[in-house]
């Protein structure tokens, strides 16, 4: 009974902890597709030679930071632009000449496309001589980096704050539990029973509270998921890794949140 | 055996509890601790069953030193010695034998040993027919004949009692001094504090152990000895 009232307290306090892990786990998932658009295009001069060019593209294809370098001629390129840009289309056409340059785009690898990598990559296309300019769109990049850096921060203070409420819950609820049973505890430390053995129960008991608590709160987390899924925006899940970290954080803080209950107790008599 | 030697007891807001107190009790003897309320009749009893330690001075119960016993290690003197309160403090809503029972799990008596132990324990003390009634259904002489078989379920050598009688009718004072003193004739130590010195007077074969402000102001094992 006790254990049931403890586990809804702990599932109620955990589901706070759920919803910020889904709303954080969204925000990362926002953030990393921006990310992936993330590139660096290196435009050539029109008299660079081929050789230099496949030298570059093979050079900068081979940067640890670079995951693919793709040439881009100058009539692919204004293939591309009359796709993208259909209402030019005709003055494309009439112009004559191409005036698009030719180009080489580099993809970057996932844990390089970050502002230093960028800047490293633009400075070493930089270097050859046969190229006429670098654009990543600095000012893009800067402002999603310091979006990157502010959500950390905020995921750090906010998850902090409710990750801190939810212990404070949690240990209150667990204390009240062992408090309940306050007589029994006192009866065995008077009869003779070991520490350890009056421990035990209330540990197991913790842990069950923790387990049965986060299990309601991926329940609860799961229930919102589907109502916001539904019925707002399509939002990702939560992967399993998370959950069983979850899973296993409630049973470690309800060990530990009885543990310390207990402590106080053993100590009284 | 129970020893105290200089044992001192000072509390932070109230003063001493005990004052340089000095008697050894041997086993199988009977003393009443006697002295008026807050004389140390109680700090006594705590001492000697280590729920707390002496400010100064050394408290010795079968072989295990205030000095030395850990926190941890509390439990082994518990279980040589048996301790009843004036209110009982018993487990509410459970019957006289779980009561006992439940000292029995706890301290790790066999699954299956412990209904007839809890049952022989009942006997003991007069309770078997009313083993299977609710605690608060019975009357306080009764409630404290099942703390007693309760402090006997790990058949200590020395049963304290904290004004046991306290909460009882003249008739149930008599019959739980009846059943100290058949316990006490099986061999087992008894050192009961009471502040009623009527009764005291009325087992003259029972050591006397006075306590004023603190300190021991008559023994009569001394007196005699003298």
């Amino acid at each position: 009974m006790l254990t049931g009232l403890s586990a809804g307290m702990v599932g109620l306090a955990l589901f706070v902890v759920g919803l910020f892990g889904l709303a954080t786990y969204n925000l990362q998932l926002a953030l990393e597709s921006i990310e992936e658009r993330v590139e660096v295009v290196v435009y050539l001069r029109d008299d660079a030679r081929q050789s230099e060019i496949d030298l570059a593209q093979a050079e900068l294809g081979d940067l640890p930071e670079v995951q693919r370098a793709e040439y881009v001629s100058k009539r692919d390129a204004l293939a591309r632009a009359q796709e993208d840009l259909p209402e030019f289309g005709e003055l494309f056409a009439g112009a004559g000449v191409n005036p698009l340059p030719q180009s080489l785009e580099l993809e970057l690898r996932p844990g390089a496309r970050n502002q230093q990598a960028v800047e490293g990559i633009a400075d070493r296309a930089l270097a050859y001589p046969f190229v006429e300019d670098v654009r990543y769109g600095r000012e893009w990049v800067d402002k999603l980096f310091t979006l990157r850096r502010v959500g950390a921060a905020t995921t750090a203070v906010l998850g902090g704050a409710f990750f801190l409420v939810a212990a404070l819950i949690i240990g209150t609820a667990l204390r009240i539990a062992i408090h309940a049973r306050r007589d029994e505890i006192y009866i065995m430390r008077l009869v003779g029973a070991k520490n350890g053995f009056i421990r035990r129960p209330f540990l197991l008991e913790g842990a069950l509270a923790g387990f049965l608590g986060a299990v309601l709160a991926w329940v609860l987390t799961y229930f919102v998921y589907r109502l916001v899924y539904g019925y707002l925006f399509a939002v990702a899940w939560i992967p399993g890794s998370w959950i069983l970290g979850g899973v296993a954080a409630g049973v470690f803080f309800g060990m530990l949140a009885s543990g310390l209950a207990i402590r106080r107790h053993l100590r009284a008599v | 055996m129970i020893q105290l030697t200089s044992v001192s007891k000072e509390y932070p807001n109230r003063g001493y509890g005990l004052r340089e107190v000095s008697f050894r009790m041997e086993k199988g003897e009977f003393a009443f601790l006697t002295g008026h309320s807050g004389s140390g009749k109680s700090t006594t009893l705590r001492l000697v069953h280590m729920a707390d330690r002496p400010t100064s001075g050394e408290v010795r119960v079968s072989g295990y030193s205030s000095e030395t016993v850990s926190r941890r290690e509390v439990w082994k003197v518990r279980r040589r010695v048996g301790i009843v309160f004036q209110d009982f403090r018993l487990l509410p809503g459970r019957t006289a034998q779980e009561n006992v029972a439940f000292a029995l799990e706890v301290t790790g008596t066999t699954r299956s040993d412990i209904p007839p132990r809890a049952q022989r324990l009942l006997s003991q003390v007069g309770l078997a027919p009313k083993s299977g009634q609710l605690v608060h259904e019975l009357s306080g002489g009764e409630q404290q004949r099942v703390a007693i078989a309760r402090a006997l379920a790990n058949d200590p050598f020395v049963l304290l009692a904290d004004e046991p009688t306290g909460n009882l009718d003249e008739r149930a004072t008599r019959g739980i001094l009846d059943l100290f003193w058949e316990i006490n004739a099986k061999g087992m130590a008894v050192l009961m504090a009471t502040h009623d010195l009527e009764l005291v007077r009325s087992y003259p074969r029972a050591r006397l152990l006075e306590l004023d402000n603190g300190s021991l102001v008559y023994d009569s094992r001394t007196v005699a000895a003298e």
